[in-house]
């Protein structure tokens, strides 16, 4: 039986596929629904001993088995939520064993996107392990005849204080399991002051793998008797094949077929593509031949995408009136004309993802059963396509979750499994998809292009005393909705919706745009363009009225509150208001403290040189930045140093969150140099890193410093929150140190630097 | 038939020798810590040792590995951790870690022939090697690291 409940869901989710992040919410059960082994003994956690819960399970050897449901792909979150459970348990980390889940729903949610898996499941899992140690201490306590008040836990151990007492939990776990498991109001959680790593961390229990070249990553996978597919798609969204000559290809040597994919039902959402997958007993072969394919396409409506045009559309919707998203004081009243008003465009393009790993996927079709292992954010989202895809129910597909070379939102999309599914029903074998990187790049979902309008009618100190701000982009829910042209509440809830300014009039709105690709998450997601927006447009006010960029901000955001949505769609990451309120005194404590540690105050921009700053939440977390450039006059751009103020609540592995940050910095830089995803004649104009380049080692901060605030607040994102004000800032540096207002990313194509 | 050294073992084959190593070493051979990123030697994820220098094996070709002594990333650790990768572990590097192989292999190359190697002559040998995390600032770090160890 289920453990762990899907309470709530979100308003927002729409079908099978939710609009925004994919959020559940868990909770415990009462013990009649927790005991017993009738947990399809799927996970070593499972057939352990003592499992009170789908979470954990003590082997009477000792070791403990914890479950990682959550996917890693770099942020090591496969360490950190299992180490929480520990914690509470008390339990020796070094007999730890993790045992990476399937996709199941019995776990709640499983996507891993929006930089909540230890906000959504941090409490669950220190409610887990404290089950399991109160089960060991009752049984210990049962044996010495004492009170279970009088016996505690050291590591691994229970231990009667007065008598000196001591038993390990691999001695107890037998007799534990056949206790009732403890309701959560009778579990005695730990003092902050107690924990043993919730706070102070632990290194990636891969690590060594991760050195060694032993990492098994969804490329490393491989099954008896597998065949590798590499599938030519339609290169216009929505094409179709008109004819088909496979002659060429079928005289590679290694070689077996040609398979035709249909092509998706609109909506597109996780389905295949369509295509023509080339069958081979090697990648190579099935690479080579596949390049030998003759294929006519139709293309369909979608070929007429040409993203120049596109862009000026956009931009001409952003002048336009559009949709009321959140209004404050008097903006319906026309807005202020004369020379105090001050406007401008801002510009991001489409962003492919581009993970080191590309899409990979292998499947086995058998007895009616499809077994997948893939490197997926969202194993239960592949559960649910392949189920579609091939008619079967969702509890006949195992989907195994193998590393991830890389996320960033891409592999939450699982249409590259439906892919292996789909083919080896067809193929009567298992089958191992292989996307080539210009397979990535071409047919990604990407984030959205996004033309912001900005705004301001200022008073005689600069300060606005009116205030509009427009953006218009393709929807991510345009996947899922063929009719979907405006913003979702999610999305502009990401940094545009919750404006953090104190002013007395304020007027935020969306235009409508028309998607002609794939669009989706990437890491920061719609907060990448949003607060570039918003953080440049406020920075050229700053300098405008002369006024330090740090100053202004704060005078902006103005006192220490809690932001007021009353009336207003602000779905808040999917968190609940009341536990994590938007709170403008957290933004100012980190604005002052990376302020403070950059050395602000005297750092003096000069030609060619310069700071800038910018200040940002998202996924909960406050984060302030300050960036340094140096710019040559042939505009060689260099980055000596970032520094980063973060308040994300409570941090379980600062560590791990340093190195998260450390990383946004250089994701940031590549989409600010060069991340731009083209189309003409509706096909994607890059294909590799040579025309899709991002940041390598000598084009990123030779230091990136970060500074975790001490927080008593619940826990926060920590994997997006460091990318949308590092993409601000390092804009606004720029203009410091050049003069030059970056208003249209990337810089590799605004024509700024000659 | 082409015949190769792979991490110390006498290989030959006998297949297609315009097939690039990088799928030699993985879909044959089964030595998958060379990983696959872009195929035309953009990202250097595919980066092993040939004859003791770093070279992108998704662009070599077989015929061109014919008679070479090639080392994977599985050999490197085989009798216990190279100093680069014991740098890499002190310094927590990997984020995903999909390209780690490829920067170790061409960080144990730089250090062969660069005892001690300045900031930007890491950059310089380190440049042609993508990581999308982002952890170049450790890979940095761990490589000035190795340099202290290995002398």
């Amino acid at each position: 039986m289920s453990q762990i409940q899907n309470v709530s869901r979100r308003r927002f989710l729409k079908g099978a596929f939710g609009a925004g992040a994919l959020i559940l919410a868990v909770r415990y059960l009462p013990p009649v629904l927790m005991h017993g082994h009738a947990t399809g003994g799927q996970t070593d956690a499972d057939r352990a001993a003592l499992h009170p819960n789908l979470f954990v399970g003590i082997q009477q050897d000792g070791t403990v088995y914890i479950v990682a449901h959550r996917s890693e792909m770099g942020t090591t979150i496969r360490t950190s939520l299992p180490l929480v459970l520990a914690d509470e348990l008390d339990a020796d980390w070094n007999r730890v064993k993790i045992n990476q889940a399937i996709g199941d729903k019995r776990y709640g949610d499983q996507n891993t996107d929006g930089s909540h898996s230890i906000r959504s499941f941090f409490d669950t899992l220190r409610e887990c392990g404290a089950a399991a140690r109160w089960m060991l201490i009752a049984v210990a306590a049962k044996r010495w005849h004492a009170p279970a008040s009088e016996c505690s836990t050291e590591l691994h151990t229970v231990v009667h204080q007065a008598s000196g007492r001591r038993l390990g939990y691999g001695e107890l776990a037998a007799e534990a399991a056949r206790l009732t498991v403890p309701k959560k109001e009778q579990l005695l959680l730990k003092e902050p002051s107690e924990w043993r790593y919730i706070g102070k961390g632990m290194t990636s229990v891969d690590l060594a793998n991760l050195c060694t070249g032993k990492a098994m990553y969804g490329m490393d996978a491989r099954m008896d008797g597998m065949v590798y597919a590499s599938i030519e798609h339609p290169p216009v969204f929505g094409g179709k094949i008109k004819s088909l000559d496979e002659q060429e290809a079928l005289k590679v040597v290694g070689v077996h077929q040609t398979v035709t994919i249909d092509p998706f039902k609109p909506p597109a959402a996780f389905q295949p593509l369509g295509g023509v997958a080339v069958i081979a007993d090697s990648t190579w072969a099935a690479f080579q031949a596949r390049k030998k394919l003759k294929i006519v396409w139709d293309n369909g409506p979608n070929e007429s995408y040409d993203s120049v045009e596109y862009k000026k559309e956009l931009k001409e919707t952003a002048h336009k009136p559009g949709k009321l998203i959140r209004s404050v004081g008097d903006s319906a009243k026309d807005f202020p004309t004369g020379k105090n008003v001050f406007e401008a465009d801002y510009y991001v393009p489409l962003l492919a993802h581009a993970p080191m790993e590309p899409m990979v996927a292998l499947a086995e079709f058998k007895d009616g059963k499809v077994t997948a292992w893939a490197p997926t954010q969202n194993p239960q989202a592949a559960q649910a396509i392949v189920s579609s895809e091939l008619g079967i129910p969702v509890e006949a597909v195992v989907c195994h979750v193998t590393l991830l070379g890389g996320g960033f939102g891409r592999k939450s999309k699982p249409d590259y499994v439906a892919e292996a599914a789909v083919l080896s029903k067809k193929l009567g074998r298992p089958v191992k998809v292989v996307w080539t990187r210009e397979d990535d790049v071409k047919f990604d979902y990407y984030n959205a292009v996004a033309a912001m309008y900005m705004k301001a009618a200022v008073d005689d100190r600069g300060k606005p005393t009116a205030w509009l701000q427009r953006s218009v982009f393709p929807p991510i829910t345009s996947i899922f909705d063929v009719n979907a042209v405006y913003g979702d509440p999610p999305h502009l809830a990401q940094g545009w919706t919750d404006l953090p300014y104190d002013l007395p009039s304020i007027r935020i709105e969306n235009g409508p745009a028309q998607a002609h690709v794939r669009i989706g998450w990437l890491r920061s997601v719609a907060n990448i363009y949003h607060a570039f927006a918003i953080q440049g447009f406020t920075d050229e006010l700053a300098h405008r009225a002369n006024r330090d960029p740090v100053e202004y901000v704060l005078d902006l955001i103005g006192p220490a509150r809690t932001l007021d949505f009353t009336n207003v769609q602000y779905p808040n990451y999917g968190a609940d208001y009341n536990t994590y309120p938007w709170e403008t005194g957290r933004l100012r404590n980190v604005i002052e403290m990376v302020a403070d540690k950059s050395g602000w105050a005297k750092n003096k921009s000069k030609k060619g040189h310069g700071f800038g700053f910018a200040a940002h939440r998202s996924f909960l977390t406050y984060v302030a930045t300050v960036v340094e450039v140096e710019v040559s006059d042939d505009g060689e751009i260099r980055i000596p140093r970032v520094d980063m103020a973060v308040d994300a609540g409570l941090v379980v592995n600062p560590e791990a969150t340093r190195a998260q940050f450390e990383g946004a910095a250089v994701f940031g830089t590549s989409i600010v140099r060069s991340g731009e995803i083209t189309a003409k004649n509706g096909v994607i104009q890059q294909s590799n890193f040579n025309d899709y380049p991002v940041a390598r080692i000598n084009e990123v901060p030779a230091q990136t410093n970060v500074y975790i605030t001490e927080s008593s607040a619940p826990p926060a994102g920590v994997g997006e929150p460091g990318v949308p004000p590092f993409v601000a800032a390092f804009c606004n540096a720029i203009f410091t140190a050049t003069g030059k207002r970056v208003r249209d990313l990337p810089l590799s194509s605004n024509n700024l630097f000659g | 038939m082409v015949k190769l050294k792979v991490n110390g073992i006498d290989r030959s084959f006998d297949g297609d020798p315009g097939m690039p190593l990088l799928w030699y070493v993985r879909d044959i051979l089964g030595l998958t810590g060379t990983k696959f990123g872009c195929g035309i030697a953009l990202c250097g994820a595919c980066t092993i040792h040939k004859n003791g220098e770093a070279i992108r094996s998704c662009v070599t070709t077989m015929s061109a590995a014919a008679g070479s002594d090639i080392r994977t990333i599985e050999d490197l650790g085989a009798h216990g951790l190279h100093p680069v990768q014991e740098a890499w572990m002190q310094v927590n590097v990997p984020q995903c870690g999909y390209c780690q192989s490829g920067q170790i292999m061409q960080a144990v190359s730089l250090l062969k022939s660069n005892p001690h190697p300045a900031d930007q002559e890491i950059d310089d040998a380190m440049a042609g090697n993508i990581c999308r995390c982002g952890t170049y600032q450790r890979i940095r770090k761990a490589i000035k690291l190795a340099a202290g160890k290995i002398t």
